[in-house]
């Protein structure tokens, strides 16, 4: 069986969701037979090179750069999966979606005490290279369709690899209830 | 200030169980409820203010602001939206100088959207205080705007037109018609006043059950329970103390039955009660009446103390040693869930219309613990025609499983809507022609909570083993937009009375109301239609009827009427979200940088 290919990113997270990722431990041994990484931080690859099968996404949507991100995402991956508490419904970084965004900007860059005294031009930075941020931060299903989600802050490493392991191998997902009970 | 508070809860002797009437009682005096009067109505109570607040903020004619001098409660229904309300509420924006929502600066007039307030064949309707306006236009919203600013009296902007029967009663003086269109054999029939508590006095309390379990005859509300089932539960259940509630809380849009039966038949409601309170052996009655229909307060109140005085409430009832029963008004505050039993008890005790976790059901365990019987209107009225006639002759009546006759409110695109009395089993298309509707897209059987169904479906007949109905059947033309003008309208409804006590019925109510906006937009994926029918399941496991139905609208259009929903399927590749618009998320950012750049 050819091994399926993989791709991560993380939008508007912590990278705390790829953290977890990495706590497979030495399991990352029995999957690296099983599949082949692409476009991810993991193996360092910046662009897709080839059509992938899985996506997993951590983090939702905050600025264009994230939405360009996830709909190339979306269509280099045949199944994208919504990976933790950003990526299903907007996470720590959308509590500012209860305030407008000029308020936030004017916090971030005016008025707060760190930089009220220093931004004398009273520069709200909006440079073309750098990422439009958007009105607020967006769940990842409503820019794309997204297939799966896999709950958590972060989502258990044993939630990562027996999801990993059922859509790698075509199995049936094994879920006990301790691996998506938090309390 | 503080005397008021002070004199409204002497009145009520202090009982916090009369938190709805305190309410009520201190806002019609000082206009609002401020926090500083929650403050002071918590101290004399001696309960948590949180306790009050609940409450005042659970319904929506409780005002924690000043809601001006006139307050205008303008009907959102869709059948208010059929008849142009649009136009008429632009009207009232125009010239008041204030959006719905909000009060004129000069806080003379207040502009409130209200669910519908039981006027569907006379809409666009208003409550402006505590009185109805029916059949409103641009022409009429001018001259009340300009009678408010010139400080003419409720009574004088009402003017001297009062509508049919009992609504030029100078207790009411309405300008609302009952439009009975159909008199049946049960409920409209004529009848001699105080002669079914008569009868019943001549029967045990058991006759009476075993009479009302003979006949057959199931609850009017829209669940179909047996009453005689019911009472007999209730008055097996121990303890001394049981109530006997009238639910005359009909929320459903489009259902204004119980409102004519209040107004041209009181009497037999009242009759029905005093009837099941002998039956089941309940001394108190309450009969629960939505306020909107204050209006009629004074008409009831006065017919209490009429049956009083003529011995059919009090004591020894008719002579009848050990028959006593008296009944008293209890107003809601505006909450659709309070139609559902065991949320209405939970009101009258004061508390917010939360739908109680069952069992123990309201029989065994209802109006402050004790067992209590809830029974509709209609159903109240039945009984004390059968208590009179005999069950054989009710059995003569309707089909197998339903016996009798249904009074069914029709609304929307007819020649002539209004209050009919049928017997169970008219199809919708005999209806339909009674009513002479043509051109018909839709009949929405039921209410919102109901199923809207299209012509193939047009031949099946209104039963309880066929349609179910609480009553209502609003038609729809050819020419609506249903899924505009319907099925939306619906949605916003259901969202904005959900008791927010279940999660599915909280969260998917508003989900719906957001993606039934993005079908109409043209911006859904089949998937977000497809969602929905996945939903119901969800849905079915809230814990009251509204809860359960909440969806009934989308669902059942989507089965009957699929190509309306198809058309406006516009995204080929579904792996996209259509709805998501990267320019309108990135124009605040652009609209706070456009100096710099």
């Amino acid at each position: 069986m050819p091994k399926k290919i993989v791709a991560t990113a993380s939008l508007a997270g912590c990278f705390g969701c790829h953290m977890s990722f990495l706590d497979i431990d030495e399991r990352l041994f029995d999957l690296i037979e099983i599949v082949e990484f692409n476009k991810s931080p993991i193996d360092d690859i910046k662009k897709f090179t080839k059509q992938c099968d899985i996506g997993l996404i951590e983090g939702g949507c905050c600025n264009d750069e994230n939405v360009h991100n996830l709909v190339e995402f979306r269509k280099h991956c045949n199944i994208l999966v919504s990976l933790g508490e950003c990526a299903i419904m907007g996470g720590l970084p959308s509590m500012r979606n209860w305030i407008p965004l000029k308020e936030c900007l004017d916090e971030a860059y005016l008025n707060g005490p760190t930089v009220a005294d220093c931004n004398e031009k009273k520069i709200i930075p909006c440079d073309p290279d750098i990422p439009k941020i958007l009105d607020k931060v967006y769940p990842c299903h409503e820019v794309v369709k997204i297939d799966y989600f896999l709950p958590g802050c972060p989502p258990r490493a044993d939630l990562i690899w027996n999801a990993l392991y059922a859509l790698a191998t075509g199995s049936k997902l094994d879920m006990p209830y301790e691996v998506f009970k938090f309390d | 200030m503080g005397n008021t508070v002070n004199n409204v809860i002497k009145r009520y002797n202090g009982d916090e169980t009369r938190l709805m009437d305190i309410l009520m009682d201190i806002q019609s005096e000082l206009g609002y409820l401020s926090e500083w009067t929650i403050d002071q109505i918590s101290k004399a109570l001696d309960i948590p203010k949180v306790s009050i607040e609940q409450t005042v903020s659970f319904y929506h004619f409780f005002a924690k602001e000043p809601r001006g001098k006139y307050t205008v409660y303008l009907n959102t229904s869709v059948l208010a939206v059929f008849c142009g309300r649009d136009e008429v509420a632009k009207t009232f924006e125009e010239l008041a100088g204030c959006k719905f929502g909000s009060v004129s600066k000069d806080g003379l007039i207040g502009l409130f959207d209200t669910a519908c307030i039981g006027m569907s064949d006379q809409e666009p309707a208003a409550i402006i205080n505590e009185e109805i306006f029916t059949c409103l236009t641009s022409a009429k919203a001018k001259e009340l705007v300009a009678g408010m600013k010139a400080g003419k009296t409720v009574e004088e902007l009402k003017g001297k037109k009062y509508g049919d029967g009992q609504n030029s009663n100078p207790l009411v003086r309405s300008m609302v018609n009952s439009n009975i269109m159909k008199r049946g054999e049960v409920v409209f029939a004529d009848y001699v006043p105080g002669s079914g508590i008569k009868k019943a006095v001549s029967m045990s309390s058991n006759e009476i059950i075993q009479l009302v379990k003979s006949s057959y005859v199931r609850g009017r509300g829209g669940a179909g329970f047996p009453t005689g089932m019911k009472w007999e539960v209730a008055k097996k259940a121990p303890g001394d103390v049981k109530y006997i509630f009238c639910n005359a809380d009909e929320g459903e849009p489009g259902t204004f039955k119980d409102r004519v039966i209040l107004t041209e038949f009181p009497r037999l409601v009242f009759e029905g009660m005093a009837v099941a309170g002998y039956a089941v052996g309940a001394k108190h009655g309450i009969l629960y009446l939505r306020n909107e229909y204050r209006y009629l307060r004074k008409y009831l109140e006065d017919i209490l103390e009429q049956m009083r005085n003529e011995n059919l409430l009090g004591t020894f009832i008719s002579g009848k040693h050990g028959f006593d029963f008296n009944i008293k008004i209890q107003f809601g505050a505006g909450a659709y869930v309070c139609g559902e039993e065991s949320a209405l008890i939970e009101s009258a005790e004061g508390k917010r219309g939360e739908p109680r976790d069952r069992p123990p059901f309201p029989v065994e365990k209802g109006y402050l613990q004790k067992p209590t019987v809830v029974n509709n209107v209609e159903t109240l009225c039945s009984v004390v025609r059968i208590l009179i006639n005999g069950s054989e002759w009710y059995n003569k009546l309707g089909t197998k499983e339903s016996k009798g006759t249904k009074v069914i409110s029709v609304s929307g695109d007819c020649r002539k809507p209004g209050i009919y009395e049928i017997e169970w089993g008219f199809t919708v298309n005999d209806i339909l022609k009674m009513v002479e509707a043509s051109e018909t897209q839709a009949v929405q059987v039921g209410g919102p909570s109901g199923s809207c169904i299209g012509p193939d479906e047009f031949s099946r007949e209104l039963s309880y083993e066929d349609l179910a109905t609480g009553g209502s059947l609003i038609i729809i033309g050819e020419k609506r937009d249903l899924l505009k003008d319907v099925v939306l309208n619906f949605t916003e409804f259901f969202r904005d009375e959900s008791c927010g006590s279940c999660v599915p019925c909280r969260a998917l109510s508003g989900m719906s109301k957001l993606i039934m906006e993005r079908i109409i937009e043209g911006k859904a994926t089949e998937k977000d239609v497809a969602a929905f029918t996945k939903w119901q399941l969800i849905m079915k496991k809230n814990r009251c009827g509204l809860g359960q139905t909440a969806l009934n609208p989308i669902v059942t259009t989507i089965k009957n009427f699929p190509e309306l929903y198809k058309n406006r399927i516009k995204a080929k590749d579904d792996r996209f979200c259509p709805a998501f618009d990267l320019e309108k998320a990135v124009a605040d950012f652009d609209a706070a940088t456009s100096e710099a750049r």
